[in-house]
């Protein structure tokens, strides 16, 4: 019987031919830790008695949630990474690297067909590249280092086919929220989703990242695509590693198959405290926001920036608001510099900080206070993400965030972009 | 890191029920990860969800919570926490997958039941019985069959959870 991308990735990790439902104990391509997991991971590395990872070369850890250190203890944890990457001689993105999933594939560390997990929800994001990555907890993670294996239940894949021509001033941010909305925070859980169709070839792989990296807001282990193209050559420009792509057998088994035209979506807002709590912007009553968040794995990329400046150009942040812009690594913040990018939403009057995962996590850069409505680019919006729990955090995508700030409220971003 | 091996297999304590799709930045907080001292950890426990839960808790009792328990980021400091400040077992609907693993990891006990769920309400005295697969609402006066773990995730937890298994497959 044919397979699904998901059972071919573990049946040839795992030298099985497994189908879902099966549990495995697979080999691993990479493993990645970061600095609000990575405590962990040593401790339980340490507790395992192992001397040495099983390859310096497919282990990494990320200094991105609380960076640069805004506390003593945090500092104590950094500390004690640098020590440990050191002694295991593995490599280490300090301070201002950026923001881990942006990293893996952005570095070449990760590429089609491999099979991946980080101590960290959203390493589903690779899914759009087409590998098998999925967030685990530390002491599994501190396991794939030791032994470089570690165990999967084969999952179901449900499949969505999206088609139709995108409208103006509606993203792939738009069409997942929406689709989170459909399905419910669980939705997906234990699966692996898998986004095919026309809608989905247009889109660039930038802008596929968003779509994978939100999967796990519907319970998903992962969130996968093929690797067309635009991937393949993506992933050449960015690795050096040879790589074969994996795609679906004609009479694979799915779990279910969805089917989503984006001719008609329109922009999406997941409104406090769920990320599936999600209607379109022109249901949203008036809402007035003390605070704007660009950046994060979700939508922290070069082309996120740059639409957010192609609205703000030439105009003025509402006085009222705070907008708060975290490229998602060193690599885009340059790329941001060189294009004008970064001047263009500086004079608009919007604070850059560090490359990292600050503000969306709530470790320091920009909490909110008590009361307070803030618009945001990131992947979710629970009661205290942001650092309080009397703030409330609504989601949507960059265009809409930059439309919002300059108004002061949540706002339609396609009358800016209208031509 | 307390191992299943090591622990009892039945659990007798107090319910404290919450709703569905309880998230781990509602259990533990991420300014809170710069430390895994899970008695730190512990002080903090379901604090942005129910702050006045870490003063009612007492050892031995149990979370019983509706589907999604545990869902977003996969920080094991949530399972610690909830270990660590006395909670013996929780029952929920269904687990989001990442909780899941890290709390057989770390040897919290976890047990699904829709029907013990929906059934039971705060105050209530419940008996989990892990060997047996049952779940006894003794205020109540129910019992229910728990939904048993995957033979592979037994053996897990027969020789102690994660880090022991990995420790007995190198050594």
């Amino acid at each position: 019987m044919g397979k699904t991308i998901v059972e071919k990735i573990l049946s040839s990790h795992s030298k099985k031919d497994v189908c879902a439902g099966e549990i495995v104990v697979a080999d691993l391509d990479f493993c990645m830790g970061q600095d609000g997991t990575s405590g962990i991971i040593i401790d339980s590395f340490g507790s395992m008695e192992m001397q040495n990872v099983f390859d310096t070369k497919k282990c990494t850890m990320v200094i991105d949630h609380s960076a640069p250190s805004p506390l003593q203890e945090v500092s104590a944890v950094h500390k004690k990474m640098r020590n440990f990457v050191k002694q295991q001689e593995i490599s280490l993105f300090d301070i201002g690297c950026g923001v881990c999933h942006q990293l893996l594939p952005e570095e070449g560390l990760v590429v089609p067909g491999d099979l991946v997990i980080g101590a960290d929800s959203h390493t589903c994001t690779y899914g759009a590249i087409n590998v098998f990555s999925t967030g685990m907890g530390s002491t599994d993670v501190a396991a794939g280092f030791a032994t470089g294996k570690n165990w999967f239940k084969v999952p179901e894949t449900i499949k969505f086919d999206c088609f139709g021509k995108w409208p103006e001033g509606v993203f792939s941010k738009d069409l997942i929220l929406y689709i989170i909305g459909n399905l419910s925070a669980n939705g997906a859980t234990y699966n692996a989703a898998e986004f095919i169709g026309k809608a989905i070839d247009v889109l660039s792989v930038e802008a596929r990242f968003t779509i994978a990296n939100m999967v796990i807001e519907m319970g998903a282990k992962c969130g996968i695509m093929l690797a067309d193209k635009k991937v393949c050559e993506w992933v050449k420009e960015h690795s050096s590693r040879s790589f074969l792509p994996v795609g679906p057998d004609e009479d694979a088994k799915y779990l279910d198959i969805k089917e989503y035209d984006v001719s008609n979506l329109e922009p999406q807002i997941a409104k406090p405290h769920t990320v599936d709590n999600v209607c379109p912007i022109t249901q949203m009553e008036e809402t007035y926001i003390q605070q704007g968040f660009l950046g994060t794995c979700t939508n922290g990329r070069i082309e996120d920036l740059e639409i957010a400046a192609k609205i703000l150009s030439g105009k003025k942040v509402h006085p009222d608001v705070r907008f708060i812009v975290a490229p998602s690594s060193r690599r885009v913040f340059l790329e941001a510099i060189k294009k004008g990018i970064l001047q263009i939403l500086v004079e608009a009057g919007a604070v850059i900080v560090t490359p990292g995962c600050g503000p969306c996590v709530g470790t320091h850069n920009g909490v909110p206070s008590d009361g307070e409505k803030v618009i945001s680019t990131a992947n979710r919006n629970f009661k205290g993400r942001m650092g309080n729990p009397n703030a409330e955090i609504y989601l949507a995508s960059p265009a809409t965030v930059a439309s919002s700030v300059i108004e002061g409220k949540i706002t339609d971003p396609r009358k800016y972009l209208e031509t | 890191m307390k191992s299943y091996g090591e622990s009892k297999m039945r659990f007798q304590g107090k319910v404290h029920k919450y709703g569905i799709n309880i998230n781990t930045d509602e259990i533990i907080p991420a300014r809170f990860l710069n430390t895994s001292d899970a008695v730190e950890l512990a002080k903090h426990c379901l604090e942005g969800l129910d702050e006045g839960f870490i003063h009612r808790v007492s050892t031995g009792d149990i979370i019983v919570a509706g589907k999604n328990f545990g869902c977003g980021s996969s920080r094991e400091h949530a399972p610690l926490a909830i270990k660590e400040c006395g909670i013996s077992c929780v029952i929920a609907e269904t687990f989001a997958r990442i909780f899941y693993r890290n709390a057989i990891n770390i040897g919290l006990p976890i047990v699904e039941s829709k029907q013990a769920v929906k059934d039971a309400q705060t105050g209530d005295e419940i008996l989990v019985d892990l060997e047996k697969g049952t779940i006894n609402n003794l205020t109540k006066k129910r019992l229910y069959k728990t939904q048993p773990f995957p033979s592979f995730m037994q053996e897990l937890m027969k020789v102690g959870g994660l880090i022991e298994y990995v420790k007995k497959k190198t050594g």
